[in-house]
Formats: structure tokens, sequence, C-alpha cells
């Protein structure tokens, strides 16, 4: 497929992995990327085992199903279960636990939930049932929200009545900005969310270079993009330089889409505040309805309960999202929380930290883990004298 | 130096497994390992669609429920068909199977749901070695039903039989309310006899194994996905590779090829197979994406809407684990028949990590690759 | 951030150009082009990033090549190290099995 497969060739991955560990040294590098679909690359091409162990991706908050905090998600299925209506959203969205069960459980008790790959698909259905209300459970960041806008434009339009919209978009900055304030987390530079900058462009991250003096390279989501753009963050490193660049010039034009923002501007507004999983309260860092739109705006039609709800106890999505934790090192990573019984979002999202290391990560762990097995190489103190005692499975 | 035997997933072994390594990432891992091992249990109150997706619910399902109910020696194996002995007879056995059909729309590109019907369970007596005597094929019909729409899928069913040499020999027919049916399901039973010891079984699957698959995956699942019209897609070369597969496995065994297990791929594909098989041989399987037989529609498909094509259904495939050296007589005759012509290698068998699925992702990178968690539901972030 | 993917713009469906079709791997869809504007604008035959429906950007053919061929110049030089990785890997794989077999005293039953 074309300007899919060339960024995907192995060959040259090799090549650029191998000039990475020779630039990189002997310094312990630490590389955030802010973007789900960037954790989905790295998990999905192994690109962590090409990588020399002393240069490390941090996973960011970038997935905007995992910083839906679980109080949001409660409306949602709220709104889902009231008589008439029919409830659209993405796939991402059908098994994130609620406190009370996920969409798809309220659709196994009679909700009328639809996947949809695209907010036009809920206009569709919208025209196509004239007596049921339509709701769109509208996520992502800056990349997503000019879809929503232009269905909604179009929705005005044609007059359309019973199209709604329960939107929880949110903006990227302002997350990035709360890590970078946070002592948490020691970054040596920013893999920076390639599609969000098709619309925002690569000026608001300006103030990553200027204001906290760390680097950004803007990267594309195939392997040689994401490899490129830790080299280049290297460089600028070695060469004392910290700017903002542009590895995907391909699609990012460094003013981004203009047209798109302008049918941001239409739509949206700001709200003051919005809560982030993991992140708590952070001022002007989500969408809402402008007052022209206001009889599209779910919130405004049904009556959600709002009620604030913490992650359960177990729960460590909000420092797994910040970056502060690896996912293995969450407590019930991988034992209460699986992606089948899923405690929070980092593990439901296809994008998720958490899910994607479960999923994809285990492997090369695995090796290693066999290699020190038989090795010989001990753990501290727990009785063995010598070698190992080989545990036999029961037979079934 | 004793043995302990330890009951896998157990708080011992847990506690075993932590303790052999320092690396605080090392223990997460072999703790998770060891909890993989656990018995699944069902933790839901109701029924979701996740229970039919052929992935992890499904398998929780049928071991957590039905198996647990229901067990004996036969059904305790969950193989693809069910295994009886004749009292008093030693070399052969009987071979049964039974399958459901509730494909919406019924009929799609390249089929419909009688030929799924007939195919399928024909598929899964195959892959057990065992030769189909016959079908029986059980109807619910949905109040309202289109008569001309029940003898089309008939007709289906007649042809397919006819071209797998196979007949439907008894059936049934119940009707329910308008509603209570999605137009039409159909329950199959296939009957056939199996040579004894069969030579296909789950115990032969062993390191240095090679994987080969019969032909490209995810055509049937794309096919009806853009068939039920949910996605604004269109293809035009996009057919169900639904095919009966008893001619080519037979063709397998008979030529004397070392083969050690089969399996039909359907629903949760070909991903799903595999992580069965590592479950029950207690082996690893690496899979070579690189080798992957994939047709570029089902590739387009599964880009737009963020699909692994390793899950998504398939209704005529057959994945093959066969001894390393004969392997490429299996892939040869595979391919000289037209049912195996796009057959491929595409992994090996390991002895370790027990119990994983891996794919090499040809820069030296590899993922794991995990049964399905409920439906393929593409992403869209 | 978000999947979006590279697919070839087959044509227009209306005079305003707000609706297209893509192409990708013999798959069309029909998406909404309307943000195709500007430094966007795009003709058939050309490539656009499309995302749930909507095209959002051109895909520039000229920028693509040049930033494949600054890839491309970091080869040569390091074909040694390409080689060692991968006999480095393939060691390790030979080495996970043998080492399971010795610290299990065996293959699996």
């Amino acid at each position: 497929m074309k300007f899919a497969d060339e960024f995907r060739d192995a060959d040259l991955a090799n090549a650029l992995a191998a000039r990475i560990a020779g630039e990189a040294g002997d310094k312990h590098w630490k590389i955030m990327e802010v973007c789900g679909g960037h954790t989905h690359t790295i998990f999905k091409y192994g690109i962590e085992d090409l990588l020399p162990s002393n240069v490390e991706l941090v996973h960011g908050p970038g997935c905007p199903v995992c910083v839906i905090p679980m109080g949001r998600l409660d409306d949602g299925i709220a709104v889902a279960r009231q008589p008439g209506v029919i409830f659209t959203c993405f796939g991402d969205l059908m098994r994130v636990p609620g406190s009370d069960g996920s969409l798809l459980d309220a659709k196994a008790a009679g909700a009328d939930v639809r996947m949809v790959y695209s907010p036009l698909d809920a206009l569709k259905i919208a025209h196509d049932n004239p007596d049921r209300k339509v709701v769109f459970f509208a996520i992502g960041f800056e990349t997503t929200a000019p879809s929503t806008a232009l269905t909604l434009m179009r929705a005005k339009a044609e007059g359309l009545r019973n199209l709604f919209v329960f939107c929880n978009h949110v903006t990227i900055i302002p997350p990035m900005k709360a890590i970078l304030d946070s002592p948490d987390l020691q970054l040596d530079g920013f893999l920076g969310p390639g599609h969000v900058s098709t619309v925002v462009g690569i000026r608001p991250f300006d103030f990553v270079t200027t204001t906290y003096n760390k680097p950004v390279v803007v990267v594309g989501f195939e392997p040689l993009d994401i490899l490129q753009g830790v080299h280049m963050i290297i460089r600028q490193v070695l060469e004392g330089r910290c700017e903002v660049e542009n590895q995907y010039r391909r699609v990012v034009h460094d003013d981004g889409n203009p047209k798109a923002l302008e049918v941001l501007a239409r739509v949206f507004k700001l709200r003051s505040h919005f809560e982030w999983r993991g992140l708590g309260f952070i001022s002007q860092s989500a969408l809402e309805l402008q007052d022209g739109f206001a009889d599209f705006d779910a919130e405004k039609v049904f009556s959600v309960p709002g009620v604030r709800v913490a992650d359960p106890k177990a729960c460590q999505c909000g420092e797994v999202l910040k970056g502060v934790l690896k996912p293995w090192e969450c407590k019930v990573f991988g034992t209460a929380c699986t992606p089948e019984t899923p405690i929070g979002t980092c593990m439901v999202s296809s994008e998720g930290a958490c899910a994607a290391y479960y999923n994809f990560g285990r492997y090369s762990r695995a090796r290693e883990r066999e290699r020190v097995l038989a090795s010989g190489e001990r753990s501290n103190g727990n009785g063995a004298a010598n070698g190992l005692h080989p545990i036999a499975v029961q037979a079934r | 130096m004793s043995e302990t035997i330890v009951e896998p997933g157990s708080g011992a072994a847990i506690r075993a497994a932590s303790a052999r390594i320092a690396d605080p990432e090392q223990r997460v891992l072999e703790r998770i390992a060891e909890i993989r091992k656990r018995r699944p249990s069902l933790r839901e109150d109701a029924i979701t669609m996740s229970h039919g997706a052929g992935g992890k619910a499904s398998h929780t399902l049928v071991t957590a429920l039905f198996g647990d109910i229901l067990s004996n020696p036969v059904l305790d194996q969950l193989g693809d068909q069910a295994v009886m002995t004749i009292p008093g007879v030693d070399s052969i056995g009987i071979a049964m199977t039974t399958d459901s059909f509730v494909v919406s729309p019924l009929f799609f590109p390249g089929g419909d749901i009688g030929e799924l019907a007939v195919n399928g369970t024909i598929n899964d007596l195959a892959v057990g070695g065992a030769t189909p005597l016959g079908l029986s094929a059980a109807f619910i019909l949905e109040e309202g039903l289109d008569v001309a729409i029940l003898r089309k899928v008939v007709e289906s069913m007649r042809r397919a039989a006819d071209r797998a040499g196979v007949s439907i020999v008894t059936g049934d027919t119940k009707v329910v309310p308008r509603g209570k049916a999605d137009q039409l399901f159909i329950t199959t039973t296939g009957a056939g006899i199996v040579a004894l010891p069969q030579r296909v079984a789950i115990a032969r699957v062993r390191s240095g194994d090679v994987v080969v698959l019969s032909g490209a995956m995810g055509d049937h699942g794309s096919t009806v996905m853009l068939a039920r019209g949910d996605v604004d897609l269109e293809a035009d070369n996009l057919r169900s590779d639904t095919i009966a597969l008893h001619g080519l496995t037979a063709a397998l065994l008979s030529a004397g090829i070392d083969v050690h297990f089969m399996r039909d791929a359907t629903r949760g594909g070909v991903a799903t197979v595999l992580n069965e098989i590592a479950q029950a041989a207690g082996v690893a399987v690496a899979i070579d994406e690189a080798s992957l037989p994939i047709h570029d529609e089902v590739r387009g498909v599964a880009e737009i809407l963020g699909i692994d094509p390793l899950y998504i259904a398939n209704e005529g495939k057959l994945v093959a684990i066969v001894a390393r050296d004969d392997a490429a007589r299996a892939l040869e005759l595979m391919r000289s028949r037209s049912e195996g012509s796009e057959a491929a290698i595409i992994g090996e068998v390991l002895e370790a990590p027990e119990g994983m699925v891996f794919i090499r992702t040809g820069f030296g990178g590899t993922r794991v690759v995990d049964m399905l968690i409920g439906d393929p539901l593409p992403r869209i972030c | 951030m978000c999947l979006a993917i590279p697919a070839r713009l087959v044509e227009y469906i209306d005079d305003d150009r707000m609706y297209g079709k893509v192409e990708l791997g013999g798959v069309q869809r029909r998406i909404n082009t309307s943000l195709l504007v500007g430094e966007d604008t795009t003709e058939p035959g050309e490539y656009v990033l499309v995302h749930v429906g909507f095209a959002l950007s051109r895909v520039s053919e000229t920028e693509a090549a040049e930033t494949l061929r600054i890839l491309e110049q970091m080869g040569p030089a390091y074909n040694d190290e390409i080689d060692q990785i991968r006999q480095w890997q393939a060691m390790e794989d030979e080495l996970v099995g043998a080492n399971y077999r010795e610290s299990n005293g065996g293959p699996p039953a």
C-alpha cells in the first residue's frame, strides 16, 4: 500500500536502529510519545525490541478513550439507556467499564447501542430513524473534532432535529503542559502527535521548547517515522538544539489545516475546565458545542447524572497515563486487570499502554525470562541452593 | 533435588514463579503467565455479543459453563469433532459434530447461509481425519420469511452437498413468531467415520513442527461485514471463501504426509486457532508476518477499519500442523488443489514460551498475538 | 494520534467537491472531502489522509519521497550492523529452545 509500505521497510528500520544505537551512547534517554496511535505502532511492530535498552519510550496521555473519567462514561451509558435513544459510538468505547457495566453490557440489557465508524454514520442513522433520538458519543483530540464539527454543520443545514452529540473532545496541549509541570518525569524530548498536527500545525508545540527546553519532533505513524523521530530528538540534544521539527512533512503543514480550524471555531468552544482521568481537572482542555448548536447538545437535551466518580481504588491508570508508571508496575496489571476483565481504560482501549503491553509486548520479555532461567541466574534468596527446581505441571 | 507437583495458576505456583526471578518486570510477567493457566470462570450475568465472537469470552462460556455442567471424557477434549467408540469395534470410531449458522445477511458474495452450513460442518469432521457420511439440518424459521428465500437457501445447500459428495439425510423445522429469529437460523450435525487410533491429535503437536495455512485469510469476515452495509465500503473482488475441505484433508492423509493436527479457522480467525493449539498442546507458535497470505482487498478493509486480519473470520481455510520434514510436500500438495492454491507456510511450533502465540514482524521485532477478546472491534484512534 | 490512513482519491462525487471516493487495496469508500482546500487541494489520482470518514489532508508525494531519501541515506554505512543484529536474533531463537530444554529436563510432554 502506497505511503505505508515504504515506511515499514525492515532494512531501513534496522539501519536506523543501528544508527540510533551508535549515537545514543551511554546516556539513558527518555522520550515521550503523546499519541495513542504511536503507542499502538510501537507495540505492533515491536519497535522497543529494535531500540537499544538505554533509549526508553514513555507512553503519554494521548489515547482519547483512556483519559475519559468514569463519571463521563456513566453519563453516556445513562443516555443510552433512555427510551427511544439510538446510541452510537466508536468501537473503542464499547467495552470501557463504567461504574455499573459497559456500553456493551447496556446493549445486552436492551439499550440500542450501535458501533459506527464515522459521525456521518450517526447522521445517516438519524435520517433513517426520524422518530428516534440518535446520540453520538464524540471522542478524540483535534484530529477527530473537525469531523464531528462538519457533521453537525451538515445536520444543521439539513434541518435535522433528531441528532445529538455527547461531546468529549479534548485538546492535546493542556495535558502535555500538565505532564511537563509534573516533577515526576524527567524527559529528553517528545514525539509529537502527527495527526493532531495535520489540523493544528506544529506551532502550538513551541511552548515546549521555549518554556520547558525540551525538543519536539512531530512524527508519523509508521515504524520508520517513529524511529526517525527518535533519531531526530537524539540529534537535537547532541547538537545542542531545542526546536520543534516536522518529520511528518508528507501530511503535516507547519500551519495545519486552516479550514479544519475554522470549522472547529464555528461549532465548538473551550470548556472552562474538564476532568481527565489521572490528571484531574485541567482548564481549557476540552470542547463543548457553541450556543448556535445547543439543539444538538446531548448534555442539554438529556438529563445526565453528571456525578464525578473516582477511579476504583485499585486503578492506577492515572499514573500510567502520565508515564510515571509502566503498565507492568501497576499493582493490578495482568492479575485483576486484564483485557478480558479490565478495571481501567488503559487496558480496554487498543491504544492504551496497558492493553498494548499486555497484548503485544509480553513476548520479548518472555524470551529474556527463559534466558535468565536457563543461565541459572538466581533470585534473591528463596532457599534453593543449586540450580533450578523444575516444577512439573499437573496434566488436566 | 525434589520435584514439586503444583497446580498451575494456584497461589503456590504464582509464588514459586515470582521467587525465581529478581527483576520485578520478569516477576510480574511470570505471575501473569501462571494466572493465565487458570481455568477461566464466567463472570457475566448476561450473555453479550462477545460470547459469540469466537474469542476469549466464547472460550470461557464453553469451558466454564457448558464444559463444566456437561463434562464427560469425550466432551472434555473440546475437539472440532467428537469421536466415539463403537462397542466391540477397535479400528473405527464415529465422528460427530454440530454447528449453528446465524449469519446476516443470508446471502453475500461467494455464498450464503446454506452453503456455510454444509461446508462448515463437513470441515469440522474433515479436520479430524473423518470421512463424512451424512448431515442433518434443523431450521428455525421466522414468521413472515419469504418462501422464495428459503427455497434459495435450501437449493444452495443441495448444491454444496452434491459438490462435497455428502447428503443431508434428516432434518427438522420450527417456526417462531416474527421478531424471534433473524429470518432464518440453521443448525447442522455431521456424522462420519474415522480410523482409530486417530492419526491427527493435539498430543502429536511438537516443537519443530511447521504451520501450514491453506490460503488467504480474512475473506469471509470482510465480505460479510461489507455485505451487512454497516460500513460505507465497496470491494468488487471480495468473496467469502466458503468451501468443503474434506477432499484436501483426505488427500494429505492418504499421501502419507505426517500431519500432526488440523483445524479449520472460522470465527476469531487464524489467531484464535493457533492460540487454542498453543494452549492445548502446551507449546508456543511463532508466526512469520511476511509469509501470511492476505488478499489486497482484505488488507484494505483491515487497514481502513483498523482490524488485524489474523482475527477476521474464515470459512474455508485449513490450519495444518505438519512434521517439519514433510512441510514442503504438504505445501506442494495443497497448492496442487484449488482449495489450497494459495497455501503458505506461515510459522512454526516452538517449545516456549508455553501457550503463547507471537509474530515476528520482519524487522526483528516481535509481538504477542493473544486470543481475541470479544469482537474484533476496529479502532478509530 | 488517531487511525488515519493514506488512500488514493478516485474521484469527487459532487461538483462542490464535498464528497469523494477513495480506494485502498481495491476497496472503495465514500468520504467527506470538504477539508481539502488550500495547500490540501487534491486532484483525483493523488492521495489523501482519511480519518473516520473524512479526508484531513493531502499526502504530498514529493515530501514522502524526500523523507524516504533521507531514511535511505542511513543505509549503506550500517549494513554490517544489520548483519550482526540478524545473527544475534538467530542465536537468540536457538538459545530459547535450548535453554528451555535444559531448565525443564526435556521438551514439553
